[in-house]
């Protein structure tokens, strides 16, 4: 094997060690915490977050949710996750139906380009996603300035 | 000492849904950054946001690092009657804080 080759498998060796970031089996386990071992369906969710984004140390995003809000229908979480982040969870909020309405905002950091999910938990159980693939180009620093 | 601001329509009709808008100033230090000596520096986020008015909770949120610095959150309240929105706010360090804003009836 020449030097090189061998570089390079030492190179593979170490990314193989240590993920900088989430792993897809720790984002599986995180939404099935989340979802509690329901079936996560697409639909009803919408997600609204720019497809570009310049600045990923503060990225605006949006989860709103098709429901009445009301005692017998309503959304109970909305979390966002990432799959490339140090961590897949984001955030998680708690509505119901005093909220009158399912839409939450606020800003979130992206590590690099990679799909943000947005899942919803109505009162019934069921879990409602809507994922969007988001390209960063200067992404939150995580090796300082 | 932290400031925070929460923003509540200047008046709302009953049965109105409005939008609270809550902006915290906090670094959010993720607890993944190394500072200017190469070392990590420690977490320090807030972990927990909760708005109460008139003493039921209308809105609550975990936040994780992946939070932006001082953290934005905006969320539905549909309008019962005038009152105190109280929203807290806890983190690491034993960080706490407190705001209150009020909701006038047009």
């Amino acid at each position: 094997m020449t030097t090189r080759r061998a570089l390079l498998a030492a190179g593979g060796l170490v990314l193989l060690v240590r993920p900088a970031w989430a792993t897809p089996e720790s984002l599986r386990k995180a939404i099935d915490t989340f979802a509690g071992g329901k079936d996560v369906r697409n639909g009803r969710v919408t997600l609204a977050i720019d497809t570009l984004v310049e600045n990923g140390n503060a990225v605006p995003v949006s989860v709103s949710v098709q429901s009445p809000m009301t005692a017998a229908d309503h959304v109970q979480r909305i979390a966002i996750f990432t799959p490339q982040n140090p961590l897949p969870e984001v955030v998680v909020f708690h509505l119901s139906p005093l909220n009158g309405r399912a839409q939450v905002s606020t800003r979130m950091r992206m590590a690099t380009s990679q799909p943000v999910i947005a899942l919803a938990q109505m009162n019934d159980g069921s879990v409602w996603r809507h994922s969007v693939d988001v390209v960063v180009t200067l992404a939150a620093c995580l090796e300082g300035n | 000492m932290a400031r925070a601001l929460v923003r509540t329509p200047a008046t709302a009709r009953p049965g109105e849904v409005v939008e609270i808008r809550v902006l915290l100033q906090h670094p959010m230090e993720t607890g993944f950054r190394p500072g200017a000596d190469g070392r990590v520096l420690p977490r320090d986020i807030v972990t927990r946001v909760e708005a109460h008015f008139e003493g039921a909770r209308v809105f609550a949120a975990d936040l994780f690092p992946a939070i932006a610095a001082n953290p934005y959150l905006a969320f539905p309240l549909r309008i019962t009657g005038a009152g105190n929105l109280v929203v807290t706010f806890e983190g690491d360090n034993g960080f706490t804080h407190r705001e209150t804003a009020a909701i006038r009836l047009a």
